[in-house]
């Protein structure tokens, strides 16, 4: 992974920075430079809270190189309760105990490693609110 | 607007072919389309070729398949939307003709998928889906039709068993075809039981990795006259949705918005109902896909396509036949070649050529094809004349 393109992406990963539509309070994560909803060009920086339900989840069994080791993991979509919906893995609870509807948090982690001498990629997974 | 004919088809057998390149497996198809067709030259072409540059390292198909073909100086152009890259070469294609543009083109699709590894070919696939933001996090392809699965089983009820009758019937279709890569027929069990690759779906409820190309010649409907070796097949509707390219950015997991405005917009422009439609081909690039797919198209209400398909609805002999080419499930899924290879099947079925598959009474036939996790989508509607 070049390290520009994982640099440019820091402030989604590591702080969770969305961008809210100062017209119509849509909130784009990843950030854009257009509001899909009213057309406006002007967002301010809003810090997702990382917290919402699950929507869907699968256990991965066969997954790509970068995750051979991780395998079976578990990937889900959670409806942040900022209003926006996130793909992320599911981790520290076991693969029987995922429920639909279940409320999760996000949490800073390790991804993926880039083969034996390239950069370690973080991130965030979801992970269960007790 | 011209009205438009598809007077030749191609296709090669699909599967692992490891003696032919990404340029001898399109010429063969292509060809195959130029014999059927009668014409002595095509005017333009238009290839539908999703990753050529990542499966085998070879871009610039314009320029390659031209010349590989014979064809010399004319205008070539290689088309992409991921797994619809097929269904957007044929529609180019259209409307090039219909334009005035040109008269004879061919619109063709080709993959060559095996030059690469199973992690190669896990990593050019996923670029159809959000690099950043679902990949980067460990998203595969079968992972996200798993999401779209799991959603619709816990809003509908959809049973793991509905999700293997489509294969059961696909693989069924699929031994009545020459061409397939899997012809062989599979059990409800058989589906289930198989290695699990994304829960709820199994390598079962997965199309497979293939080589192949598929090919079709367009002219003018008024210069059929020329061209008689077949029953003319008129192009009569053509729609072209897309999506967001992230399934989580969508409001719904459970239906395909993109399918469902390409499908309206495909009849409303031939003209005719869902129930003039005597066949579809659809993407069931996963089980769960041929479901939400002919729910999209509105075939049934939302929910009742895992019961239509146990109760045998899209069958060759049901109420609507879907995929009866043995789908992605068991011709294989070269996807770029996809689109242009059910274009080749109802246009078959249409002249009454599929042989142990053939449908009585084919007038009018659709295909839907899609790309990513729903992010595109192109829908035709063909009607003999
Ligand atoms: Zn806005």
């Amino acid at each position: 992974m070049f390290p520009s393109r994982y640099w440019r992406e820091i402030p989604h990963r590591y702080r969770l920075e969305a961008g809210k539509c100062t017209g119509c309070g849509f909130v784009a994560f990843p950030r854009r430079l257009v509001c899909p909803q009213c057309g406006q060009r002007e967002f301010e920086t809003f810090k997702l809270k990382g917290e919402g339900e699950l929507l869907t989840y699968t256990v991965i069994h066969v997954g790509p190189s970068a995750f051979v080791d991780d395998t079976p993991y578990a990937l889900g979509i959670v409806k942040m309760d900022d209003g926006v919906n996130i793909t992320a893995q599911i981790s520290d609870i076991g693969l029987d105990n995922i429920e639909v509807g279940g409320r999760y948090k996000i949490e800073f982690r390790k991804i993926q490693s880039d083969g034996h001498s390239g950069i370690h990629a973080y991130g965030y997974k979801f992970i269960p609110i007790r | 607007m011209r009205d438009v004919a598809v007077i030749g088809v191609g296709m090669n057998k699909w599967g692992e072919l490891w003696d032919m390149s990404i340029r001898d497996i399109f010429t063969e198809a292509a060809l195959k389309a130029i014999d059927d067709s009668g014409v002595d030259h095509i005017d333009a072409m238009y290839i539908g070729c999703m990753s050529s540059g990542l499966f085998v390292g070879q871009e610039h198909l314009g320029s390659l398949m031209a010349d590989y073909l014979g064809q010399g100086n004319i205008p070539a152009s290689r088309v992409e939307s991921a797994c619809c890259s097929g269904g957007l070469a044929f529609r180019s294609a259209y409307m090039d003709v219909a334009s005035g543009m040109n008269d004879i083109v061919l619109a063709g699709g080709v993959e060559k998928m095996t030059d690469v590894g199973g992690d190669g070919a896990t990593y050019a696939l996923a670029t159809a889906a959000d690099g950043e933001y679902e990949v980067y996090n460990g998203a595969t392809f079968p992972g996200l039709y798993a999401l779209m699965a799991r959603a619709h089983m816990e809003r509908y009820g959809t049973t793991r068993k509905q999700l293997a009758e489509v294969a059961v019937k696909n693989h069924d279709n699929g031994s009545k075809n020459p061409l397939a890569q899997f012809p062989f027929k599979t059990t409800v069990d058989g589906v289930i039981n198989a290695v699990m690759v994304a829960d709820p779906l199994t390598l079962m409820d997965c199309s497979p990795i293939t080589d192949g190309a598929a090919a079709v010649i367009l002219c003018p409907a008024d210069m059929i006259g020329k061209y008689k070796n077949h029953p003319a097949v008129k192009i009569i509707g053509s729609g072209h949705a897309t999506d967001s390219i992230a399934l989580h950015s969508r409001d719904d997991f459970t239906s395909l918005k993109a399918t469902e405005i390409a499908g309206k917009k495909a009849l409303q422009m031939a003209g005719k109902k869902l129930s003039d439609i005597n066949l579809c081909e659809v993407h069931d690039c996963f089980t769960i896909a041929e479901i939400v797919v002919t729910e999209s198209l509105g075939f049934f209400e939302p929910g009742q396509g895992g019961p239509a398909a146990e109760a045998g609805d899209t069958r060759i002999d049901g109420k609507i036949p879907i995929n009866t080419s043995g789908g992605l499930k068991s011709k294989g899924h070269p996807v770029g070649a996809t689109g242009i290879a059910q274009i080749y099947e109802v246009v078959s079925q249409l002249r009454g050529e599929s042989g142990e598959r053939q449908i009585k009474n084919a007038k009018v036939g659709m295909a839907q094809n899609m790309g990513g996790s729903g992010g595109s989508t192109l829908v035709h509607i063909l009607e003999v004349i």
